[in-house]
């Protein structure tokens, strides 16, 4: 479990992060959802350590993350697994050595058992027979599919992904959507997802986290985010065409 | 203190690439490919540069030199001289910190904006001594053996012109690079060419590793790796050239 207890974050003198404490189980996918600079994308960089909340502690299975030193942290560190908006995956490296990388850096394995493992990782995303190209020759798609075997490669215990469907066609989006629901089951791990991307909200919205202007505006699942009378998130949940559509044949 | 901050960041920068890497095999794997990168794609250039620019010298040498008491062999020992002292190591370098510090700048920035940075961060590595300390080590192992080469070359390059131009006999060339050689201005050329290294190298990978922004950015990092590193070559050059020859 990850927990975030009163987390603020300020850019000069800008607050970008209001007390923000908010609780993601395992074996579930988190969503962090809200409006572009919300403040979505500062928490979840809080929640991986890429920057240091002002206030407030972060906890990883009850280690206190914010407090630990760079070397404590890297224990931690290698238990995550991230996938980034655009793949961020290793352009001079191939398929195999960028879903390699954390084998190489980490375990002790043998060259023939990181092999194996990265050919089952692969197979796991749907994509055999690319071991031998470049980040350059694949489409977005298959980029997505290549960060999640890097990001799962090394058996982590916590996944993040940031806008893990973005600049995706519909299907290819949902596929990407269905992969990441069914490792967090298989591999029970605490997925948090951030997205502002409503069909992948009621898809895999096992706990869902309303940020609106730095603060934790409401919590609940794909199940209850659409009865909400929460005026904001319903400004946020029926924005598109898609969800006005919804709403009005399921009020009609 | 607009000018401070850069440079501590710089520092604590250079504290992060200066640590031990997180696992040797990777490190010397990467040492390798950047040999290659900074070091072996580099000698073309090098080769094509020294050779003409020491045929240069040694004509401008000849054209100035019109006393007849003059010794002709003096052509030879000039070219050398100014091939060994300033062309080899700081002309090859400030070419180098076009070719190789540019390069490295785009390289790294890049990386930033696409995020493989934070990649790095996020597995627990430290990504400043993955990126830059073997491209470092690199350049402080190949750079000295650049510029021996160069200066191999550009002495090649005044003994062809020379002879073949007619200006003097090849053994008065060669009579003239062998006059008064001092070891120690090789010495010297060497201790000038791993401090350019260090500079090219720190500079291009701490332009690069603090781009924020896009494409535009990573374009401007690039141009002033190319504009500090020469900046700070010329200036390092003074400062050694006071230190060793005076």
């Amino acid at each position: 479990m990850i927990e975030a207890f009163h987390i603020s974050k300020f850019f000069e003198e800008k607050q970008i992060l209001k007390d923000v404490s908010v609780k993601f189980e395992q074996g579930k996918n988190n969503l962090i959802i809200g409006q572009s600079g919300a403040g979505k994308t500062v928490l979840l960089k809080c929640l991986i350590g890429l920057h240091e909340p002002d206030a407030g502690h972060i906890d990883f299975d009850g280690r206190n993350f914010s407090s630990l030193q760079a070397k404590e942290r890297k224990e931690i560190r290698k238990e995550m697994g991230m996938l980034f908006q655009g793949g961020a995956l290793f352009d001079y490296y191939t398929v195999e050595e960028n879903v390699k990388f954390p084998l190489n850096m980490f375990t002790g394995l043998s060259e023939e058992e990181k092999i194996h493992r990265v050919n089952e990782v692969l197979k796991r995303v749907n994509l055999q027979n690319a071991n031998k190209k470049y980040p350059g020759e694949l489409s977005g798609g298959m980029v997505k599919r290549v960060a999640i075997a890097r990001a799962i490669s090394n058996n982590p215990k916590y996944l993040f992904c940031d806008e893990p469907n973005s600049g995706l066609d519909p299907q290819t989006a949902n596929l990407i959507d269905e992969l990441i629901a069914e490792i967090t089951e298989e591999y029970n791990m605490v997925t948090i997802v951030n997205s502002h991307d409503m069909n992948s909200v009621l898809k895999m919205g096992d706990h869902i986290s309303f940020i609106h202007d730095g603060q934790l505006w409401w919590q609940g699942d794909k199940e209850s985010i659409l009865s909400s009378d929460n005026i904001e998130l319903n400004a946020f949940v029926f924005a598109t065409e898609l969800t006005k559509r919804i709403k009005k044949y399921g009020n009609t | 203190m607009n000018l401070l901050k850069p440079i501590g960041v710089y520092l604590l920068l250079m504290r992060q690439v200066l640590s031990r890497p997180d696992r040797w095999r990777i490190f010397f794997k990467r040492l390798s490919t950047e040999l290659y990168a900074i070091g072996v794609d580099s000698f073309g250039i090098v080769a094509i540069i020294s050779l003409f620019t020491g045929a240069v010298v040694a004509i401008q040498v000849a054209y100035n030199i019109d006393n007849p008491l003059l010794p002709k062999t003096l052509i030879g020992f000039s070219t050398r001289q100014m091939i060994v002292l300033e062309f080899a190591p700081t002309m090859i370098s400030l070419i180098l910190a076009g070719k190789v510090g540019s390069s490295i700048a785009s390289e790294i920035g890049t990386m930033r904006i696409t995020e493989q940075i934070d990649a790095l961060d996020i597995m627990g590595i430290n990504s400043a001594n993955f990126l830059i300390f073997p491209k470092l080590v690199a350049a402080v192992l190949i750079n000295p053996v650049l510029i021996i080469f160069g200066m191999y070359i550009g002495i090649v390059g005044g003994y062809f012109v020379s002879t073949f131009t007619n200006l003097l006999t090849p053994s008065e060339f060669i009579g003239g690079v062998q006059l008064d050689f001092e070891s120690f201005t090789v010495f010297y050329a060497l201790i000038k060419t791993v401090v350019f290294a260090i500079i090219i190298i720190t500079i291009a990978g701490f332009q690069g590793y603090i781009v924020k922004g896009g494409s535009i950015q990573v374009g401007k990092a690039s141009t002033k790796t190319v504009v500090y590193s020469s900046v700070l070559i010329i200036l390092f050059n003074l400062l050694l050239t006071q230190i060793f020859l005076t």
